[in-house]
């Protein structure tokens, strides 16, 4: 282990500590199971769709129609997925057929893909609502009792955040078709000449996201049991910040899965944190701002000290 | 066909070429990039491709190397893995075949990808790098090729490639180029493999090209520097405009000889005696180095010592990210052009222009005569070749971007010129030229603070700190510049390190 | 004609053109001088936040200012505040709404350059900041503009909207500033190649900053006027225009990537993009099929149009 590593996932390791110490002293009863699973229960879906949004910025993209997407999958479980299982996975197998048809585009006719995502946001938008133009839908039964299955010991949402993380690790980083993939936001050029076609990369790259964008749609109608068109909207800038906080960085293919699922988990930290303060609603979301600039900022400081 | 009765001119005759161009010629639009010609590389052979900037040798090399198709004639890969007309029409087929023919490529623009590791770059060359336990077995293949080119030189493997020093990064991709693999090396390209190396790990390089075509193995070799040429080749091929213009054994040519055939007369690059200047120093206390007004200051050493860094540092100090004063006391010329010296999207005259910006503006905007009349001045005193200004900066050749740059920082009025081994890939003739306007502009007063891999260089100037491990150890003046003293004390202090 | 064929702004043009003959085609109800006043006007906003958003992507791969929306709101929200329906001040009005802009510019890039993150995030984060401010402020009163202000900006000259003269001079001298100034030189250079600009004496820190700033006083004085032709701020205001901002300078023909921009294609995106929504409308879609088909169009568009950098 060479120590730049460790800085890497020691910063969001130890902004997560910090968060939970400060939650936990200021409500010395969330640090029990129940109060853990309180406090962690909507990290799956967001630790999901990081990973998702890991994966586009790794080829040096943005996803900025993750949100709508999610939430369009969403829709799609709540309501599809309950009255008529073949024709709703059928509609999830396409997004993400979808998703991968995306990124070939983006790469054939070298697009811009936050312009091309932030077009596609709208889309995803109108067909939820198309689906869904009220709130409302069921959740599937397995999917429920997949999320609310509690595990002794540790709450569901902890381990799963460790699944998930180690699941992304082992793809994106250990695996010899990780390395393609990050190889694409490094150099694509010199995979072009080796023979890899950067078309079919890209192509698997965001078919990969959008796998995981769709579990994340599907972990939270699991968790809410209902949906609607607007359900996930917070989630584009919940997961680009949490690949960020994660120690990802937006060009050259450096990221890591285990920094952002805890990205990821510091931000719904966050989230239960500010409901704690009892602060006034005019400034839950700028609060979120401020956090988020505090977080970049202690990552500065740090990273500067190891350097 | 592809029986191996092709001949080649200059090629020994018999075994069958790893590669065969057959009337392979290459155009984009409407620019002829390479004229149709035939060419061949047998096992064994160490072919060595010279001539200056824009003669064609990338785009014969790109043909070899299947990175584009011939626009007219066949490229074909007639040996036993390779097959009969493999010359497919799609790019994943050729680069297939080419694959499998055993042709490897070490590029001159370094092609790694710098978020990944060693190994995982590897794992990009290599294809059959999968599967459970592949990263060992990248690692051996690694390991093996590192012992046997640059013996003493190992490297950290964790580490991503873009923390490495350019001079490490380029072994590592030297080392990609004959590791073992499922398809075993037969032919290397080396394209200027040691423009970022000292001269100790040279040597290293061009022994193990020898033992490497002795032992039946081929090399492509595209370099300036001659010394190498000779030790190198056995076989050599100038190239001129597009075209094959010599192809013979290495013997029968000399260094004289060989810059003749490129197409230039041989310069002789020894310092004509030059008046030390006396003048007061323009750079002192608070930088690394010191230099007088009109001196010329050369940073030696070996490569990745630090020199690059100071010479950012020195410059950076002497310019602001806010300031706008009208006369900037410093101007950079790069030598990593693409990297810190072009701005691909313009012309070449608002590339000339770029740094002189402050001195063109009329009433609020930029006085377009003034710009034009400032790039064709330039174009006439340091002679870039193109028939239009308003042409992209990207239709020059390297050499003609590097004149480009020379002529911006030229062009401005700044006492200080500081340039990061600017010669990089730069032809001879160009250089003997760039060498001139050094001179006058230095017996005007300018100062230049000029950091150079290239011995022959660092003897043009006044004064010399050579670096070591990121500092200056030390300053050699007048007759005390030679070659030896300038490699002693390189290694000397890197003993004592 | 094949210079003109050449100019990148021209296709968008041509797109605006189109819809405006297909949409006039379908809504004889309003009119074609009506649809030509609603596209003036509605546009006309969108092009003096596209200016801004336009330098800011020549800046160079991740520059996007996302706090515009925000911007817009707060700028609005505490002008119309300070006014208080008073006509008298409105100049002073106009004022504090610029000093908004030119606040929240500077806090943009005080944390793009003390954090060192990308120009995105740190706008998105600041734009919650914004938000809140704007939520705080606002409290649910809806303050209407001085009289003289909503006349202004619902009037006419000569037939065509007032504010489309505004965006019509803004544009103008952005072409300006773009095409012959000093400043869009260096934009432009850093765009292509920051280290190169750096070690060309452009100074590059100076440019970025003042970039930021023109881009959050534009959003500022956009929601000044927008709020004064609405008659208030409404908290949502801005939403809108986080899309349609970047979006008029990608028809438009600028590069996305930076380095290389043009001020004649954002009027013409920003028609183009009103002028469909308006189809759809005519239409009689529903919400949902209106977004897709925004959505799915402006994909269509950037994949037909983006025409990949210069080759090497």
């Amino acid at each position: 282990m060479t120590p730049r590593l460790d800085i890497r996932i020691l910063l969001p390791v130890l902004s997560l500590a910090i968060l939970l110490a400060a939650v936990f002293w200021l409500q010395p009863r969330a640090m029990s199971y129940l109060g853990l699973n309180l406090l962690f229960n909507l990290a799956v879906p967001v630790a999901l769709a990081t990973v998702a949004q890991m994966i586009v910025i790794m080829v040096g993209d943005i996803d900025l129609s993750m949100g709508a997407f999610v939430s369009f999958v969403a829709c799609v479980t709540a309501t599809l997925v309950v009255d008529a299982p073949g024709l709703g996975y059928a509609a999830l197998a396409a997004a993400i057929l979808a998703y991968a048809a995306l990124g070939a585009l983006i790469e054939a006719r070298r697009l811009p893909a936050i312009v091309v995502t932030l077009g596609m946001s709208f889309a995803w938008g109108g067909l939820a609502v198309l689906l869904l133009p009220s709130p409302g839908g069921s959740a599937p039964g397995w999917l429920r009792a997949v999320m609310t299955v509690k595990p002794p010991l540790v709450p569901m949402a902890v381990l799963a955040s460790a699944a998930i993380a180690l699941a992304a690790h082992l793809v994106v980083m250990r695996s010899s078709f990780g390395v393609l993939l990050r190889g694409l936001g490094g150099n694509a050029r010199s995979l072009g000449r080796a023979g890899w076609s950067p078309v079919a990369l890209r192509a698997a790259a965001y078919g990969l996201a959008g796998l995981f964008a769709v579990l994340s749609g599907m972990a939270l109608v699991g968790l809410s049991t209902a949906a609607d068109a607007n359900i996930a909207l917070r989630y584009t800038l919940l997961s680009i910040a949490g690949v960020i906080l994660g120690g990802g960085e937006f060009t050259g293919g450096r990221v890591s899965p285990v920094g952002a699922v805890i990205g990821a988990l510091t931000l719904t930290l966050a989230g239960s944190f500010l409901s704690f303060l009892r602060l006034s609603p005019d400034w839950q979301i700028g609060a979120q701002g401020v956090i988020l600039i505090a977080v970049l900022a202690a990552r500065l400081l740090f990273g500067r000290r190891a350097r | 066909m592809g029986d191996g009765t092709a001949r080649a001119p200059g090629a020994a005759p018999g075994r069958t070429p790893i590669v065969r161009l057959d009337g392979a010629g290459r155009a984009f639009g409407a620019v002829r990039a390479l004229h149709p010609l035939d060419f061949a590389v047998r096992p064994g052979e160490c072919v060595a491709l010279v001539g200056h900037n824009g003669a064609g040798k990338s785009t014969l090399v790109n043909l070899v190397n299947a990175v584009f198709a011939p626009s007219e004639g066949r490229v074909v890969y007639p040996g036993p893995e390779g097959g009969d007309g493999a010359e497919g029409p799609t790019g994943a087929r050729r680069v297939e075949a080419r694959r499998s023919a055993g042709i490897r490529a070490v590029h001159q623009e370094l092609s790694l990808a710098p978020n990944l590791t060693l190994l995982e770059n590897l794992r990009i060359a290599q294809r059959d790098l999968t599967g459970r336990g592949w990263r060992k077995r990248a690692a051996d293949r690694m390991r093996g090729a590192f012992d046997a080119i640059f013996p003493g030189h190992g490297i950290a493997t964790r580490a991503p490639v873009g923390d490495l020093t350019l001079a490490e990064r380029q072994m590592v991709e030297i080392a990609m180029g004959f590791a073992e693999g499922a398809e075993p090396a037969r032919l290397v390209i080396l394209d200027e493999p040691t423009s970022s190396l000292d001269a100790s790990i040279a040597a290293q390089l061009v022994a193990h090209v020898r033992a490497f075509c002795a032992a039946g193995g081929s090399v492509i070799f595209i370099s300036h520097m001659m010394a190498e040429v000779f030790a190198i080749a056995d076989r050599i091929a100038v190239m001129k405009d597009g075209r094959i213009t010599e192809d013979r054994p290495a013997r029968a040519f000399t260094q004289d000889s060989l810059v003749a055939a490129m197409g230039h007369v041989a310069t002789e690059v020894a310092a004509t005696a030059r008046v030390a200047p006396e003048g007061p120093d323009i750079l002192g206390p608070g930088h690394d180095l010191s230099a007088r007004a009109g001196e010329i200051v050369g940073l030696a050493g070996l490569a990745g010592h630090g020199q690059a860094a100071a010479l950012s540092r020195l410059y950076l100090s002497l310019a602001s990210d806010w300031g706008r004063g009208r006369a900037p006391r410093a101007v950079f010329v790069a030598g990593d052009r693409a990297r810190d010296g072009i701005f691909p999207l313009w012309s070449i005259r608002r590339n000339v222009s770029a740094a002189r910006l402050g001195g063109l503006v009329r009433r609020g905007t930029i006085d377009r005569g003034a710009e034009a009349a400032l790039a064709q001045d330039w174009q006439a005193r340091i002679g870039i070749r193109t028939g239009d200004l308003s042409a992209p900066i990207l239709s020059l050749s390297g050499g003609n971007q590097q004149k480009v740059l020379f002529a911006r920082a030229l062009a401005t009025e700044a006492p200080i010129v500081v340039m990061d081994d600017p010669m990089r890939g730069v032809d001879v003739g160009t250089k003997a030229q760039v060498y001139e306007i050094i001179r006058a502009e230095a017996e005007a007063g300018r100062t230049f603070v000029w950091y150079s891999t290239e011995t022959d260089e660092i003897r043009l100037c006044d004064r010399v700190f050579v670096y070591r491990n990121g500092r200056i150890g030390t300053e050699l003046a007048g007759d005390a510049i030679t070659e030896e003293a300038i490699v002693a004390n390189s290694f000397e202090m890197a003993a004592t390190a | 004609m094949s210079a003109l064929l050449d100019r990148p702004w021209i296709w968008a043009w041509l797109a605006a053109f189109a819809a405006f003959a297909a949409t006039a085609a379908i809504s004889q109800s309003q009119g074609i001088a009506g649809l030509l006043v609603a596209a003036l006007t509605f546009s006309a906003f969108t092009v003096l936040v596209g200016l801004g958003q336009m330098f800011v992507i020549t800046l160079g791969p991740g520059n996007i200012d996302l706090s515009i929306p925000a911007t817009m709101t707060l700028a609005a929200t505490l002008s119309l505040k300070f006014m208080g329906g008073a006509g008298a001040l409105a100049l002073p009005g106009l004022a504090v709404a610029l000093a908004v802009g030119l606040g929240a510019g500077l806090v943009n890039y005080a944390l793009i350059l003390l954090l060192r993150i990308p120009p995105i995030i740190a706008t998105l984060a600041a734009s919650f900041v914004y938000q809140s401010l704007a939520i705080w402020s606002n409290r649910g009163l809806r303050i209407k503009p001085p009289d003289l202000l909503s006349d202004l900006m619902l009037g006419r000259t000569l037939g065509l909207p007032n504010v489309a003269y505004i965006a019509l001079a803004a544009c103008l001298l952005a072409w300006v500033a773009l095409e012959r100034a000093r400043y869009g030189r260096e934009v432009t250079a850093i765009g292509q190649n920051l280290r190169a600009a750096r070690f060309a004496g452009i100074a590059v820190e100076r440019v970025r900053c003042a970039t930021y700033l023109l881009s959050a006083a534009l959003a500022g004085v956009t929601g000044f006027l927008l709020a004064c032709f609405a008659g208030g701020a409404a908290l949502n205001m801005g939403q809108e225009y986080l899309l349609s901002s970047i979006a008029v300078v990608v028809i438009g023909g600028s590069s996305i990537g930076g380095g290389r921009s043009n001020v004649p294609g954002v009027p013409a995106g920003a028609m183009f993009l009103f002028l469909i929504v308006s189809m759809l409308n005519s239409y009689g879609l529903g919400a949902g099929v209106r977004l897709l088909l925004t959505g799915v169009i402006i994909v269509g568009i950037v994949a037909l149009g983006t025409r990949s950098r210069t080759a090497r």
